[in-house]
């Protein structure tokens, strides 16, 4: 039956090891086949087995995440997630990884993984229109922090500023359980017409599989199964598996594709990016349920003599397979010509249920495509659920002796909660002419071009609440985002979550993945805010060092007028400031108790989901009905920093606008009440004639709001005499990250 | 006014430029692939911001050598306008339309941020509508835009009131904090001696909706169109 060479030897065990499979899993291979496997074949099996391309560790548990929703037009599974926001439009969107290879090489690692996403998007139908990042560095006192810090930004900017899509916003943070894993996940959302989505099934027998983008080189071959084990001395040595970015060669790619979109041409789509040629076929036919035949010979390569072991492996990045319906080839290729990129018809679809490679007319590989998907473990891991930490009953916060600004102005140069400007300047993030909120806002807004409407995006993660009770920070990192966008004006619709964590294999680091996912499904249920893509990253760690539990969040909102919305900036002096939300001042894992005290002991706040919704909704209705044009949402830091940062927002556009602030009244004491980081809490600001309307309004949908002070002159001022200058804030705010990576 | 966009592999500022000309002024412009030949008719072309050619080579090196480029070149000699924007400008020095080089910004970074800019020259069709010494702001999004030419050649610009925009702070002193990117004399932009060439690293095509950061970008639409219709 075989017609081509396979010695039909038994592989040795260190390469069975060496492409991380164990004994029973390359005994089930042999069982599949009904032979050994030859060395293409087993490289195939080994990434399309990986943990990064069969989620086999988190399958089951992805399974209970909410997916659903009238306005979800394709959940997880697709390469990207769709949701319908009218005028038959739909967005599509995804966040993904890229940490392994960051940390390796940061300027390709992480050009690359915004390469990657982009083309997730557009492999969609979708023209991508804003682009966003979460970044977790270690220590700012490693040694490596500032070099992997300046090389991730320059290549996300490198990547993104070349293509022209703007980077309109994200996260950074530094912690020292990033030390030996860095966390680099790229975001893209895109817009396309509703009635215009392409799959990736291919159902059709007979049909031409065609290769567009850059050529394949030797670049990137096992990325997918470095990125399914974790670093050890060695990781350094790993610099080969790194692909290298060509944005200029994804510019055209992108616009070839969408070009050839607006015609009847194309069948299915995918782009090739984990295990490339491998993953992208095998998914094709999978999907369609059919079978795919591939001609090694007609693969574009970048030099002569590559193996069919390197071409069905290869990572090289801006590649795209298709299945085009017959006929339409030749005006395909017109298209691809005119943009200079590689058009080969490398292949077809067939009946045979089964991945056929051909080299010089004979067969070199033959696998059947079910085992390759079906077949791939799926794993009930053990794992161990985190109980809440008990309160620190001695944790004396009252012991500080400094003011509370000088406190503020700790907090605010600390680098966690300073200016990212630095970041964010390196980014184009107002190319393509829409971007209508910049960095720095509650969410990024993004104009949907040639419309009144906007999406708006956050991004947000606080992997302290996670590590201290896994279930209450993955309910909390879903709230924030949707609190973000509440807080310009935006009707949250959906999320795409980044999970990044160790090492699966172990039940306490299980347990934090199964905890938050747990969190984050309640919060998705309760606020109608399902999943819609997603990506999974375990194995962050090093020499045994986990990284924190950091289940990232991207949150894509709706505005349908962009004059109705929010912004963190006080707009004009004697206006009422007003708390939504209620205060208890929970210090525990706080950024004060982090920044100031150095503890991270004790519990997160808790997170009271229904009150969420409506403390959300309240405020939504007010931006939307054009009452209040203010409005902030407190976070890291608490409602000090929060007063702070619209204080300074107003500075940035040119507005000396200050504050003057009531102490508590009851019996919270001040630190906790200006530090604690209680949840579901907005800032708002109202004329004073307008403020009683509000409160009653408030009253009615069971929200509470407290009169916190009014904004006023140039300076901070506490009603117990205490006072600051914005411009002190200003320069506490804006000099640490500059000075740190020494500019 | 008719007005051409040369697009570029690469170019990414192109819908932006023309959804400007749209926006501010109705203008109905013209897209032209630099691989179509044939520059149609027109007062006014614009070489947009971008990565022209991914801008490997030196920024603007690869797209200055594309034979629609010596059609542009023409063009202007017959005394057609051409507003060359960020790449557009290195493009411009690399083809030789304007003196000088844009060598990548002083810091070796990225930038992407609104900046302050002095009117220098208002007398060309792209300034007319300005006041001299105006201080104006328009973002810059670009990693060399760090604008260089020898001592002589300065000194020309200078003397023949040929630097359009200058860096600089809210008073209008072209200071060294106020210049982002290093270049010689603050000069963000300059024209020709014919004064129908305008090269730029600013661009004012994002500055045309009160929504997006300003308006300042929209009085050069409003002069080109008052000059050339």
């Amino acid at each position: 039956m075989q017609n081509f060479k396979t010695s039909n030897i038994r592989a040795e065990a260190e390469i069975i090891a060496a492409h991380g499979l164990s004994e029973q899993e390359y005994n089930l291979i042999v069982k599949r086949l009904g032979r050994n496997p030859n060395i293409t074949e087993l490289g195939i099996f080994s990434v399309m087995w990986s943990e990064h391309c069969s989620y086999k560790s988190s399958k089951i548990w992805l399974k209970t995440l909410p997916v659903d929703a009238p306005w979800v037009i394709c959940g997880p599974g697709e390469n990207a997630g769709v949701i319908d926001i009218g005028d038959e439009q739909a967005a599509v969107f995804k966040m993904e990884s890229h940490n392994h290879p960051s940390f390796i090489e940061p300027y390709q690692g992480a050009a690359t993984g915004v390469g990657g996403i982009l083309r997730d998007i557009f492999t969609m139908g979708a023209r991508p229109i804003a682009n966003m990042n979460s970044l977790r560095f270690g220590d700012i006192t490693h040694h490596k922090t500032r070099h992997l810090v300046s090389g991730v930004v320059s290549g996300i900017g490198g990547y993104g500023n070349c293509i022209g899509i703007p980077t309109i916003g994200g996260e950074c943070n530094f912690h020292q359980a990033y030390d030996g894993n860095i966390l680099v996940n790229a975001m893209t959302v895109g817009i396309a017409d509703k009635q215009k989505i392409f799959y990736s099934a291919a159902a059709a027998v007979g049909f031409p599989v065609v290769y567009v983008g850059s050529k394949t080189g030797r670049d990137g071959i096992h990325g997918a199964t470095m990125a399914s084990s974790e670093f050890g001395h060695d990781s350094e040595e790993k610099r080969p598996t790194v692909q290298v970015g060509d944005p200029f060669t994804e510019k055209l790619v992108l616009e070839a594709c969408l070009e050839l979109m607006e015609t009847d041409a194309i069948l299915a789509i995918q782009d090739m990016g984990a295990a490339g040629l491998t993953c992208s076929s095998v998914e094709m036919a999978s999907k369609g349920n059919t079978g795919i035949e591939l001609h090694l010979d007609c693969i574009p390569t970048r030099e002569p003599g590559m193996t069919p072991y390197e071409i069905m492996l290869s990572e090289s990045q801006e590649r795209m397979l298709m299945v085009l319906k017959p006929g339409s080839e030749t005006n395909a290729r017109k298209i691809f010509n005119k943009w200079q990129v590689d058009f080969e018809i490398v292949g077809k679809i067939t009946n045979t249920k089964r991945m056929v490679l051909k080299q010089n007319d004979s067969i070199i590989g033959d696998i059947p495509i079910s085992p390759l998907v079906d077949d791939a473990p799926i794993l009930e891991r053990p794992y161990q659920l985190q109980e809440i930490p008990k309160p620190i009953l001695k944790l004396e916060f009252d012991k500080d002796n400094e003011s509370l600004f000088g406190t503020l102005t700790k907090l605010i140069s600390s680098p966690n909660l300073c200016s990212k400007r630095w970041i964010w300047e390196q980014y184009d993030h107002m190319v393509m002419a829409d971007t209508i909120a910049q960095p720095g806002e509650d969410a990024s807004i993004v104009r949907i071009h040639g419309t009144n409407k906007a999406l708006a995006i956050a991004t947000d993660c606080t992997p302290r609440y996670c590590a201290s009770h896994p279930e209450t920070g993955g309910a909390q990192a879903v709230a924030e985002t949707w609190r973000n966008l509440t807080a310009v004006g935006a009707t949250p619709l959906a999320i795409t979550d980044c999970l990044n964590f160790g090492n699966p294999e172990r039940p306490d680091i299980m347990g934090q993945f199964v905890g938050c996912i747990k969190g984050m499904s309640q919060a998705c249920q309760s606020l109608n805010y399902p999943v819609v893509s997603g990506n999974v990253s375990f194995y962050n760690e090093t020499n045994g060092e986990s990284i924190m539990p950091t289940p990232t969040i991207g949150g894509v909102g709706l505005i349908s007028d962009i004059d109705n919305i929010a912004k963190t900036s006080f707009a004009k002096t004697d206006e009422q400031i007003i708390l939504i939300g209620e205060t208890r001042g929970h210090l525990h894992t706080s950024m004060y108790a982090n920044e100031i005290l150095g503890r991270e002991d004790g519990p997160p706040p808790p997170i009271n989901l229904d009150q969420e919704r409506k403390n959300g909704n309240f405020v939504r209705s007010l931006i939307q009905n054009g009452n209040i044009k203010t409005c902030h949402d407190i976070s890291d830091g608490g409602l000090l920093v929060a007063i702070a940062e619209m204080s300074l927002a107003a500075l940035k556009e040119g507005r000396q606008i200050g504050a003057t602030i009531y102490m508590p009244t009851d019996n919270i004491p001040p630190v906790n009440w200006f530090f604690g980081e209680d949840q579901s809490r907005y800032i708002v600001c109202a004329n004073t004639d307008k403020t009683d309307n509000l409160i009653e309004e408030a009253e009615k949908q069971s929200v509470s709001t407290r009169v916190i002070g009014f904004t006023d002159s140039s300076t901070l001022t506490l009603r117990n005499s205490d006072a600051i200058s914005i411009d002190e804030i200003m320069q506490a705010y804006e000099s640490w990250f500059p000075a740190f990576m020494k500019d | 006014m008719k007005a051409a966009i040369i697009v570029f592999p690469g170019s990414n500022c192109d819908r932006d430029i023309k959804v400007a000309l749209e926006c501010s002024i109705g203008a109905k412009p013209e897209m032209v692939w630099h691989g179509d030949s044939g520059l149609p008719k027109c007062d006014l072309i614009v070489l947009p911001g971008g990565f022209s050619y991914g801008d490997y080579l030196r920024s603007g090196a690869m797209a200055a050598n594309s034979p629609i480029m010596r059609e542009v070149i023409e063009a202007t000699r017959r005394g057609t306008r051409l507003l060359a924007i960020c790449n557009g400008f290195q493009i411009a020095t690399e083809a030789g339309l304007l003196p000088g080089i844009l060598m990548p910004n002083a810091s070796l970074k990225f930038i992407c941020r609104n900046v302050l800019l002095k009117v220098e020259s208002v007398k060309s069709d792209f300034t007319i509508n300005y006041s001299k010494g105006d201080v104006i702001t328009m973002p810059i999004a670009h990693r060399d835009g760090n604008y260089f030419a020898p001592p002589k050649e300065l000194e020309y610009l200078e003397q023949n009131n040929l630097v359009a925009f200058r860096y600089c702070d809210s008073t209008g002193r072209p200071t060294t904090k106020a210049n982002p990117n290093g270049s010689a004399g603050n000069i963000a932009g300059i024209l020709n001696e014919e004064k129908n060439i305008l090269g730029m690293m600013p661009h004012p095509e994002r500055v045309v909706d009160s929504r997006l950061g300003g308006l300042d970008g929209k009085v050069m639409f409003e002069c080109l169109l008052q000059q050339l219709s």
